[in-house]
């Protein structure tokens, strides 16, 4: 964390009270620490996005390409007339308020132009003014204004600080969707090349390599090797990671960062040893090596391309389903896009547990199971050993990834899993969970270090829920299934509740699963000793 | 500013419907053409409005969740929140529909010092406008005494529970008073929350102005100056058997009747082109109405194209050294 | 996915009911012909004049009614200076005996079900 960053007391200094200017005559400023680096023109080309160039967010000349009113313009028409969401929520809205505190930026920032309304007003206000009658012949007194450069900078500032989380649309009379609203606008302002760099460069990498770090198929056979010879170390028992096999039953599809961050990776662990226990016929695939898809946050051209690589391989190894890893934004793409931007999948066959013979009815068209529907249903059943004191060391809180929340109802599962394995289980407040929960304030491509500011604002409800539960309840770990919280929380816990860590659901699974043959325990995957063998393990 | 644009724009239109209803011609302008024009606009312009959302396709199923999703057969699922049949779908726009379900969730967001952030449960916007819009509606019911002859019982037993506790002579209907308070509530929600004056267009007071002018006439025409409700009906009637009564009907009611039809038409042609389509458009938005069904039913996207991927083949193409230098399986050496 | 069919079912009910009106009176044989309430007394002139009775009966009713049952005040000056006495069944109905020909005309038109038999009683078979 970078030492000119405002201490917490200061940064929670907000006022919710707007200026007194109308929100129209209010240009957008580009502040260091709030926004996201424009992308890179080499990834851009890459993978084809239109006008690749070198260009950044806060210098006054974006150098647009001469008609880009025009490009904007039917790009919109265009996408109103594919996207009935679009156009109903850019009609219906009657402004009545009640998204407005819902936003985590709204909250964190108290910047009016968070509030989900008045984003989406920004993209309204357009709407309004070329394709409404009342707005062509009112003008702005129906709130209608013409596309400026000044309203493209408001756009690119505005709709790169929504993360997409869908919790204001959970209180919408109407479900007006905030994250259907922000997709269509970055489509538009991909259309003249205004990317930001921490979604083009993944995508660019993900379509090349066949996950969003760029990791080839040789290091990503290294990483897998590495987390076996770890888990070996710890446990004494050597498990199977074997990738892109024909034949086997399964093919295990997971983020990448599982298998290159922290502590995604002790996540990682938790499923090696898992499957092991199991004897599960699986594959891990070096070409779909990632489940993540930050095609989802550039346009569903591009989700499309990227996702396609599941499907495919799954075919070509002749698996008969697919297993999902702990992700947030892949499940929303998962469930929500794959069947139907790369299906019919009807070369694989309805899923159905191995072990338990449990044939999982809610998948049988896409045919992919979360890992955690999976675990639960095997805990379920007996079918793994577990002990859950070997948890003890940690006094937990979960916290529901807004995807699986809010675009499936992933909810009952992990809490499952999470009280199986652990002794020490608690809930934060309940206005903070399951459909109501918090974004991390960094996913959706924000979780640059340029954006840090803005994604400590966007991580102030989250954190302060976190905190509430570590002073009540002595937390001192907060849960999750998704990659981008584990990968952007850690910050923000170190901000806002210092002394919680972020850890995975499996990770908890590996911690407490009973493998046959393990040696003594004496840590967990993390290499912290348990309850009771603190100073005895050679850590 | 917005709202005292809207407010002197209902003003107008008011004073417009006094001088007018001085003059004979412009008694049966009020009272016949104009009423015709705005059910014609108001009809064809709604069917257009949803014709025009309809003809742009819904490409993927995104509900937005709100419970617990059907999964395994042990766990119980939300039926009505997160819906995975059609019977729970309209289950849960029932309840969007009729008890506003949503926002009954609303909270109320406060940073205390800490800083310490608290969600309050807050139901007063939940309670104003389902109290605004059911005596809309009960209002909007009664009304059809002055269109049909018989009247329908339905009307009647509206009518009689409205005025269930006989109140005052005539009996008050608990609706007008309702509706009245509501409406102040939600004007005065918009004026005093600065958020919320923040984010108001004109679009935003004009429809709370228009009907309240039509609510404020109604209760006068009923309660005070009394008007001639026979020949209004009459002229009602004439409207929908389109022989349309003349002069010596229209002369037997008195002014404030004209201020009211006017309102009313006015308020009908200003639905369909401002956020009033709500009202069809709460129907039609895919992250409410459809099921969480989505890995159990394909979903087929109208528009769907080939896109430019990388192949497996191209992919090992590219990778096939360093995959047979890390003993990874090829399909071609 | 367009959903037309369930969209264009929708728009037909939403028409059917915003018109309702319309057919429902064709198919009642409504008209414009307001209703003929019958005046068989051969009295002139009522109480106040007949614009005034039109629209406000009920309000001089409702005070005759106050005023007799709580202050003991039960006659009547008309503007003229006759005298009547503030009674419906021994004044109004002495001239208008006839309750369905007369009162229920108009209630029934309007859907007016006023509360003064609740009260009172019904005169029989609309006594001529």
């Amino acid at each position: 964390m970078s030492d000119d960053m405002p201490k917490p007391e200061q940064l929670a200094q907000i006022s919710y009270g707007p200026p007194p200017k109308n929100w129209m005559d209010n240009p957008v400023k580009f502040r260091t620490g709030t926004f996201n680096y424009s992308a890179n023109p080499d990834s851009a080309r890459y993978v084809d996005f239109p006008y690749p160039r070198k260009w950044m967010p806060m210098e006054d000349d974006w150098q647009l390409p001469e008609n880009w009113q025009e490009i904007i313009l039917n790009g919109l028409k265009d996408r109103l007339n594919k996207y009935r969401t679009l156009r109903v929520f850019m009609d219906i809205c009657v402004r009545c308020g009640a998204c407005a505190d819902k936003c985590h930026f709204f909250i964190g920032s108290g910047d009016p132009k968070n509030m989900p309304v008045l984003r989406a007003e920004l993209l309204r206000s357009v709407y309004r003014n070329d394709f409404t009658t009342a707005g062509k012949i009112l003008g702005k007194i129906a709130g209608a204004r013409k596309l400026t450069v000044g309203v493209l900078k408001e756009w690119f500032f505005y709709f790169f600080q929504c993360t997409e989380c869908r919790r204001c649309s959970v209180y919408c009379p109407y479900g007006i969707d905030t994250a259907e609203i922000t997709m269509m606008v970055r489509e538009l302002l991909n259309l003249v090349g205004l990317n930001i760099d921490w979604i083009t460069t993944p995508v660019a990498n993900c379509f090349r390599t066949g996950n969003h770090l760029g990791i080839q198929p040789h290091g990503f056979a290294d990483s897998l090797e590495f987390a076996v010879d770890e888990l070996e170390e710890l446990t004494g028992v050597r498990v199977e990671a074997p990738i892109n096999r024909k034949g086997a039953e399964i093919l295990f599809v997971a983020p990448s960062a599982d298998y290159f961050a922290t502590p995604h990776y002790y996540t990682l662990l938790g499923y090696l040893a898992l499957f092991h226990e199991i004897g599960l016929d699986y594959t891990w695939s070096a070409y779909a090596s990632e489940g993540g898809n930050f095609g989802l946050f550039h346009s569903a051209e591009t989700m499309k391309r990227l996702n396609n690589k599941i499907y495919a391989e799954a075919k070509r190894l002749g698996v008969k389903w697919i297993l999902g890893g702990e992700c947030g934004h892949m499940w929303r793409v998962l469930h929500q896009y794959m069947d139907t931007i790369n299906g019919p999948a009807d070369f694989l066959e309805v899923p159905k547990s191995p072990l338990t013979g449990t044939v999982f009815e809610n998948t049988k068209s896409t045919k992919m199971v979360h890992i955690s529907e999976f675990t639960a249903d095997l805990i379920k059943h007996d079918k793994i050993k577990l002990d859950p004191s070997r948890n003890d060391h940690w006094r937990i809180t979960y916290h529901d990834s807004c995807n699986p929340a809010r675009a499936m109802g992933l909810l009952e599962e992990p809490r499952y899993i999470i009280n199986k394995t652990c002794n020490n289980f608690f809930e934060m407040p309940e206005n903070t969970i399951r459909e109501q929960t918090f974004c991390c304030g960094s996913g959706s491509g924000l979780g640059t270090d340029e954006n840090l500011e803005m994604r400590l604002r966007g991580g102030m409800p989250r954190g302060n829920a976190a905190r509430y539960v570590r002073d009540k309840h002595g937390v001192n770990i907060c849960l999750c299934m998704c990659a981008i919280d584990k990968a952007t929380l850690p910050a923000v816990m170190d901000y806002w509740a210092p002394g919680v860590e972020i850890g995975g659901v499996h990770e908890m699974v590996g911690n407490a699963l009973i493998l046959k043959g393990e040696k003594e325990r004496d840590t967990d995957l993390r290499g912290t000793p348990l309850v009771g063998k603190e100073g005895t393990g050679d850590v | 500013m917005r709202a005292v644009f809207s407010l002197a724009v209902v003003i107008i239109l008011v004073l417009i419907a006094q001088v007018g209803a001085g003059s004979a011609g412009m008694r049966y302008l009020l009272g016949v053409i104009i009423p015709y024009i705005a059910m014609a606009v108001f009809l064809i312009g709604m069917v257009y409005r949803v014709i025009k959302w309809a003809r742009s396709p819904v490409p993927f199923r995104i509900p937005v969740t709100c419970g617990q999703e059907k999964s395994l057969p042990w766990i119980k699922s939300s039926k009505l929140d997160n819906p995975h049949t059609t019977l729970g779908v309209i289950g849960r726009m029932a309840l969007e529909i009729l008890c506003f379900r949503s926002l009954f969730r609303n909270t109320k967001t406060e940073l205390r010092k800490g800083p310490t952030l608290t969600y309050g449960s807050s139901k007063y916007l939940w309670l104003g406008a389902l109290v605004f819009h059911w005596s809309f509606l009960i209002i909007f019911i009664r009304h059809f005494k002055y269109f049909t002859e018989p009247i329908p019982s339905f009307v009647l037993l509206a009518q009689n529970l409205d005025g269930f506790f006989q109140v005052g002579l005539p009996i008050v209907y608990i609706t007008d008073i309702l509706i009245l308070v509501a409406l102040t509530y939600l004007l005065f929600r918009r004026l005093l929350d600065a958020k919320l004056r923040y984010i108001s267009l004109a679009g935003d007071y004009i429809p709370l102005f228009l009907i309240g002018g039509i609510a404020v006439t109604g209760v006068l025409m009923r309660y005070f100056t009394k008007t001639d409700i026979v020949a209004v009906k009459q002229l009602a009637i004439g409207l929908v058997t389109f022989s349309p009564v003349g002069a010596d009907v229209l002369g037997q009611i008195s002014s404030i009747f004209f201020i009211h039809i006017f309102l009313v038409s006015v308020l009908f042609i200003y639905f369909p082109f401002s956020k009033l389509v709500h009202l069809g458009g709460v129907f039609l938005s895919p992250t409410r109405n459809l099921a969480n069904n989505n890995r159990m039913e394909r979903h087929v996207n109208p528009w769907d194209y080939p896109v430019k991927v990388h192949t497996y083949e191209e992919w090992e193409d590219e990778f096939r050294d360093v995959m047979k230098a890390a003993g990874l399986p090829l399909d071609k050496e | 996915m367009y959903d037309s069919g369930k969209i264009i079912s929708g728009l037909i009910i939403f028409l059917i009911i915003a018109t309702a009106p319309i057919w429902y009176t064709a198919a009642s044989g409504g008209t414009t012909k307001g209703p003929e309430p019958e005046i068989i007394t051969t009295e002139k002139q009522c109480v106040r004049d007949t614009d005034y009775m039109r629209h406000d009966h009920m309000e001089l009713l409702n005070e005759w009614r106050d005023q007799v049952v709580r202050g003991d005040d039960r006659v009547y000056t008309t503007a003229s200076g006759r005298k009547f006495e503030k009674s419906l069944s021994n004044t109004c109905m002495s001239c208008h005996p006839n309750k369905s020909e007369f009162c229920d005309r108009c209630h029934n038109y309007m859907g007016v079900d006023p509360y003064c038999w609740s009260c009172h009683i019904e005169p029989k078979g609309g006594s001529r």
